[in-house]
């Protein structure tokens, strides 16, 4: 059963990459980010009951990367809204003045 | 290749991955940010259903609790703050997708390969414990101390410094 978890993870990283590559508007790349920490989570969790030393370690982990996340996107949601207020816009194609 | 037997466990984890699968899909494909967010509620929610599914119970509603009712709220309350009367669709760039695509197919690729050459030892799969929930405040308060008071002070950090920033300019 680990392999087909794994394989799922890797699905939901790979959706969320490709997500947060793509999409223009900034909420949605923050989410697109939660997706592949959710994948990561899904990771730590399967192997906490089929890995080679099955144990609570990896839930616990797990709980940490969900604390983490949080964090992060109620921090990055702030810069989101401070960033509007500056510039009008959350369109991340406008933010390109460190490229030119 | 697929040596699975078709047993519940199976049957369930195909559905809770169905569900993932067409939430993450739906949105990276939708039109409207708001649908997005809901899509994403969604996958939220499968994923608590496979972590219930091993035998994780207390991460599961630690997921339902934050990322379906939290993140999703904060994300729609962004949007919200935002963009909520920008309706105009993105200006395609097909060369930008195709790359993005094309990086994500590879790096599947390579993991999906990977999981599938590794031989993972059978060990004995866990058995539920007893309570999931007062082993795992146990193993907080003994082994894991002095990281959940490190992560106390960060969420208390994080969150007064969001409230600052979000504040700043609205005077």
């Amino acid at each position: 059963m680990l392999p087909s978890y794994l394989t799922m993870a890797a699905i939901l990283f790979c959706i969320g990459l490709y997500g947060a590559l793509v999409k223009r508007n900034a909420v949605i790349v923050l989410l697109s980010i939660e997706l592949m920490l959710n994948a990561v989570n899904l990771n730590l969790v399967a192997f906490s009951k089929y890995g080679v030393v099955p144990s609570l370690t990896g839930q616990v982990f797990a709980l940490f990367t969900i604390t983490v996340a949080a964090a992060e996107a109620a921090v990055g949601v702030a810069v989101l809204i401070a960033l509007f207020r500056a510039r009008g816009t959350v369109n991340l194609d406008e933010f390109d003045e460190m490229r030119r | 290749m697929f040596n699975i037997d078709f047993n519940g466990e199976f049957a369930t984890f195909f559905i809770f991955s169905a569900i993932m699968i067409i939430g993450a899909v739906l949105m990276v494909s939708l039109q409207k940010v708001v649908h997005m967010v809901i899509s994403m509620a969604g996958v939220f929610l499968g994923l608590a259903g496979m972590f219930v599914l091993l035998d994780a119970e207390f991460v599961a509603f630690v997921q339902v609790l934050i990322y379906a009712g939290a993140v999703s709220i904060l994300m729609i309350f962004g949007i919200m703050m935002t963009n909520h009367q920008a309706a105009k669709a993105d200006p395609v760039k097909p060369l930008h997708e195709t790359l993005a695509a094309v990086a994500a197919l590879c790096l599947f690729g390579m993991l999906f390969y990977a999981i599938r050459t590794t031989d993972f030892p059978d060990a004995q799969p866990m058995k539920a414990v007893e309570d999931n929930t007062s082993s795992i405040g146990e193993l907080l308060y003994t082994g894991y101390v002095v990281p959940f008071e490190l992560l106390s002070v960060l969420l208390t950090v994080a969150f007064i410094g969001a409230i600052a920033i979000a504040k700043k300019g609205a005077d």
